[in-house]
């Protein structure tokens, strides 16, 4: 039920775009809410956002009960793109599980911080920021939380030499 | 002639407490602005014992990886090793047999009352009271030593594999875990009757340190933690896994939302862990304890893989990130602490140190595990 109306909800936010079905992505897939299949993928909704419609698509699963899992990022270093991914899911029984990703290029990573919303954001984006230097806009507190705190490298980076 | 030390009345001071502390049962460092007592502000410094097992998992295979998983949390390592093979089978379509998935199911639950006991004991001492950790270390002793007999470590497991475990479990290990169930039942009316009606006990943790259900749905606070203020979430019985399903047991919801509450969730969590291991044992069914066909170097299909559990601490994730190699090109540990921790900066504004200190223990924190 609930995946019914998130999946109407976060579609809207692709007006005009051609609608995604339910079919594997393409590579490279375009933005846009897909279904997975829960049994091979362990998530039910996958909708890949532009990175200024990511507030608007958090809003929508805060408004609907969904709580933050984690947050997390990917170095694709070969498209030269960065991609942060953000886990939801909820504490009832209508289980449904939302992954929204956003990807921004690799010399100029910045997306809007969702801590304004979903306020246990914030340590998950202090450790995306460690890890890939990655910026969050608007983020109160933006300095290393599990590196050192004069760490100036970003370990999880494709190009990261020890 | 020396002048007189005045105060001023709005005078605060910085208190750091940690990183080495003995109420933060790790390296966890809390810098805290006090008024006097009170606590203005709180902001908790982490990453002391930061080992990136993350990027560990990027450069090794997904087989090396499996010790790694029980390096996150020493207290109850069998429900991330657990994580990590599901989400292995998940993504490679492995069929486990089913007396694995029985025996995993009972070692994990076995686990569970492993680090209850040892919370349960640590908890009650950052209280002040020395002995229930001694009569909870007693009991935790037999299922370290079960384990240890079938696994071959006494913390460090690395049992499980894809596809099925290290080793079967004999008769000596069924006829221990038969003997311990009455035995842990009686232990736990023992606490109940020696902790839980103490007076003492009772005033601190009563109506202390109040986490509201909004309050965990904001920070992601997920196990006995989002249990103790009013939600029914396990992900055993949410999103089930395993053998799970299979199971008559119970999830334990309090909805006072105080310390109380948190440590009422887990004495009793402990109950129903024992009802699982005895279904376990009774249901067990015979035939192999590894999947006859499975690849010998695992390689995932190109794509995106979530799997979650249930841990002593709450919800586990593991998500793999792969490009059809045989190591892994993301490997995210969402581990159930660092988000439980999260809110204690908000929740403790105001509170006295002591009580904020109790409500540290009621969390259950293993700072590995948050650390990573």
């Amino acid at each position: 039920m609930i995946l019914e109306t998130t999946q109407q909800a976060l579609q809207a936010l692709f007006a005009g775009s051609v609608p995604a079905d339910g079919a594997e992505a393409a590579t490279p897939r375009g933005n846009g809410v897909l279904t997975r299949d829960y049994k091979i993928h362990g998530y039910h909704l996958d909708a890949q956002v532009a990175a200024d419609q990511l507030l608007a698509a958090v809003t929508i699963l805060d408004q609907a009960g969904f709580f933050i899992e984690s947050i997390t990022g990917v170095d694709w270093i070969k498209e030269n793109q960065m991609e942060v991914i953000y886990d939801f899911s909820r504490y009832d029984f209508d289980t449904c599980r939302v992954v929204i990703r956003t990807r921004v290029p690799r010399d100029q990573p910045i997306v809007p911080t969702i801590s304004t919303i979903y306020a246990g954001a914030n340590w998950h984006e202090r450790e995306t920021h460690d890890f890939f230097g990655i910026k969050f806009a608007g983020h109160p507190h933006l300095v290393p939380l599990l590196l050192p705190e004069d760490a100036d490298f970003h370990p999880l980076l494709k190009d990261f030499k020890a | 002639m020396s002048t007189p030390i005045q105060l001023r009345p709005d005078e605060t001071f910085i208190l750091n407490v940690g990183p080495q502390h003995p109420a933060t049962h790790g390296v966890l460092r809390v810098k805290m602005e006090m008024d006097g007592e009170y606590i203005v502000k709180s902001e908790t410094v982490l990453g002391y014992i930061h080992r990136m097992h993350e990027k560990m998992g990027e450069n090794r295979t997904y087989a090396q990886y499996l010790p790694n998983l029980s390096r996150l949390d020493y207290l109850g390592a069998l429900g991330y090793t657990h994580g990590h093979v599901l989400a292995i089978e998940r993504a490679a379509g492995i069929e486990v047999p089913e007396r694995a998935e029985y025996i995993r199911a009972i070692t994990v639950e076995l686990n569970r009352v492993a680090s209850h006991l040892f919370w349960f004991g640590a908890f009650v001492m950052d209280l002040g009271g020395f002995s229930p950790l001694m009569y909870a270390i007693q009991d935790r002793e037999h299922i370290l030593d079960m384990l240890e007999a079938v696994t071959g470590a006494r913390l460090t497991y690395c049992y499980y594999r894809f596809g099925g475990l290290y080793n079967d479990i004999d008769d000596d290990f069924i006829e221990a875990a038969k003997r311990f169930i009455p035995r842990m039942r009686k232990s736990l009316k023992k606490y109940a009757a020696l902790v839980t009606g103490n007076i003492i006990f009772q005033k601190r943790l009563e109506g202390i340190a109040p986490v509201s259900a909004e309050m965990c749905r904001k920070y992601g606070a997920t196990g006995p933690v989002a249990r103790g203020s009013g939600i029914n979430f396990d992900v055993r019985k949410n999103e089930p896994y395993s053998v799970y399903p299979e199971f008559d047991f119970d999830v334990p919801v309090y909805h006072e939302c105080d310390s109380m509450a948190r440590y009422k969730v887990r004495m009793d969590e402990m109950e129903q862990s024992l009802r699982i291991i005895e279904q376990g044992l009774e249901k067990l069914p015979g035939g192999p304890i590894m999947a006859e066909k499975k690849p010998k170097n695992i390689k995932l299909p190109v794509g995106d893989f979530y799997q979650a559990v249930e841990t002593a601490r709450g919800s586990f994730g593991i998500r793999i990130v792969s490009d059809g190699d045989k190591n892994a090109y993301r490997l995210k540990l969402r581990s159930p602490t660092y988000s439980n921790m999260h809110l204690f900066d908000e929740a403790c504004e105001g509170m006295l140190i002591m009580d904020a200190l109790a409500f540290m223990g009621s969390l259950d924190l293993v700072i590995p595990e948050m650390d990573r």
